[in-house]
C-alpha cells in the first residue's frame, strides 16, 4: 500500500466543502461550524509532523475535526451550571402546566432518526462527489447544493449553457450510480 | 402552412429535458415530450428515475456548503498560516 503524504497545499480546495458539512450536521451554526473548520486546517498544519502516514489526508482531518467538535461542546457546557439536563416538553398548550403529560415522548417527534439519517446522507454525498473528477464535482455543487443559476456560472467559468449542460449530466449519472451503491 | 407539432425526439434531447427538470428549468411542452418519450424508452426511464432519486436524496440530506467568500477568506487565512510555518 503506498504511503499517503500531505499535502496542505490543496486542501482547502478539497475538503473544506466536506468537513463543512460534516461539521454544520453535527453543530447547527454556520459561523461555528466555519470556525472549526478553520481551527482544523490550522491544527493539521501544526501537527503535521505527526502524521503517519497511515490513513488518507481526509480520514486524518476528520479524525482532528471530531477532537474539535467534542471540545467545542465541552467547552459551552463546562460554565457552572450549564451542565445540567435540560427537559424538553411537548409546547402543547391543552397539557400546559401537566408536568407528567409534558414528559410523556411525542409520538409525531421523528426527528432525532431523521436528523442521523441525513447526516449520514450528506457524508455519503460529499463522498460520491469527491470521486468526480473536479470540475464536474465544482460545477455540480454549484448548481445543485448552491442554487446559482446557470447563466451565472457559465459567467464565471467562462462555459457555454450547452456545455454546462453536458457537465452535469456526466456529474448526475456518475453521482445517481455512486449514491446506489453506497446508500440503500 | 401547417406546424407540424414533433413529439418524438432522441434519447440525448430527453435526458437533456431530464436534467433541466431536476432544477426546475424545463417547460410544460419539454414535459409532454419527456413522458411521451419514456412511454416507450426503457433506458431514458431508468435514469429519470435514477435523477428523480438524487435530486430527492440531495433535498432530503439539506447538503450545505460555505459561499464563496467565507471560503475565500478561510483560504487566505490557511495561506497566511501556511507561509509562516515555512519560515519557521
Amino acid at each position: 500500500m503506498p504511503k499517503h503524504v500531505l499535502n496542505p497545499n490543496k486542501w482547502i480546495d478539497l475538503y473544506v466543502d466536506y468537513l463543512f458539512n460534516y461539521t454544520i450536521s453535527r453543530v447547527n451554526n454556520r459561523d461555528i461550524a466555519q470556525d472549526l473548520v478553520q481551527e482544523t486546517f490550522l491544527a493539521g498544519l501544526k501537527s503535521m509532523k505527526n502524521f503517519k502516514g497511515e490513513a488518507t489526508e481526509r480520514t486524518w482531518l476528520i479524525s482532528i475535526l471530531k477532537r474539535k467538535i467534542i471540545d467545542y461542546y465541552r467547552k459551552i457546557n463546562s460554565n457552572k451550571g450549564k451542565a445540567e439536563v435540560r427537559i424538553t416538553s411537548n409546547n402543547d398548550s391543552e397539557t400546559e402546566g401537566d408536568w407528567l403529560q409534558n414528559r410523556v415522548a411525542d409520538p409525531f417527534d421523528k426527528t432525532a432518526e431523521d436528523t442521523l439519517q441525513n447526516e449520514e446522507l450528506g457524508d455519503a454525498i460529499y463522498n460520491c462527489l469527491s470521486k468526480l473528477p473536479k470540475k464536474q464535482a465544482d460545477i455540480f455543487r454549484m448548481k445543485t447544493i448552491e442554487g446559482i443559476e446557470t447563466e451565472d456560472i457559465c459567467n464565471e467559468l467562462e462555459i457555454t449553457p450547452s456545455n454546462l449542460w453536458v457537465i452535469i449530466h456526466r456529474a448526475r449519472t456518475a453521482m445517481a450510480l455512486c449514491l446506489k451503491e453506497n446508500w440503500f | 402552412m401547417k406546424m407540424k407539432l414533433k413529439v418524438m425526439m432522441p434519447c440525448s434531447e430527453a435526458a437533456h429535458i431530464c436534467d433541466k427538470s431536476q432544477y426546475n428549468e424545463s417547460s410544460v411542452w419539454e414535459k409532454i415530450k419527456l413522458y411521451t418519450h419514456i412511454l416507450y424508452c426503457l433506458t431514458c426511464r431508468n435514469y429519470v428515475k435514477a435523477n428523480k432519486r438524487l435530486s430527492l436524496l440531495i433535498k432530503k440530506s439539506q447538503v450545505t456548503c460555505l459561499d464563496k467568500k467565507n471560503k475565500e477568506s478561510l483560504k487566505m487565512n490557511f495561506q497566511k498560516a501556511l507561509k509562516h510555518n515555512e519560515i519557521k
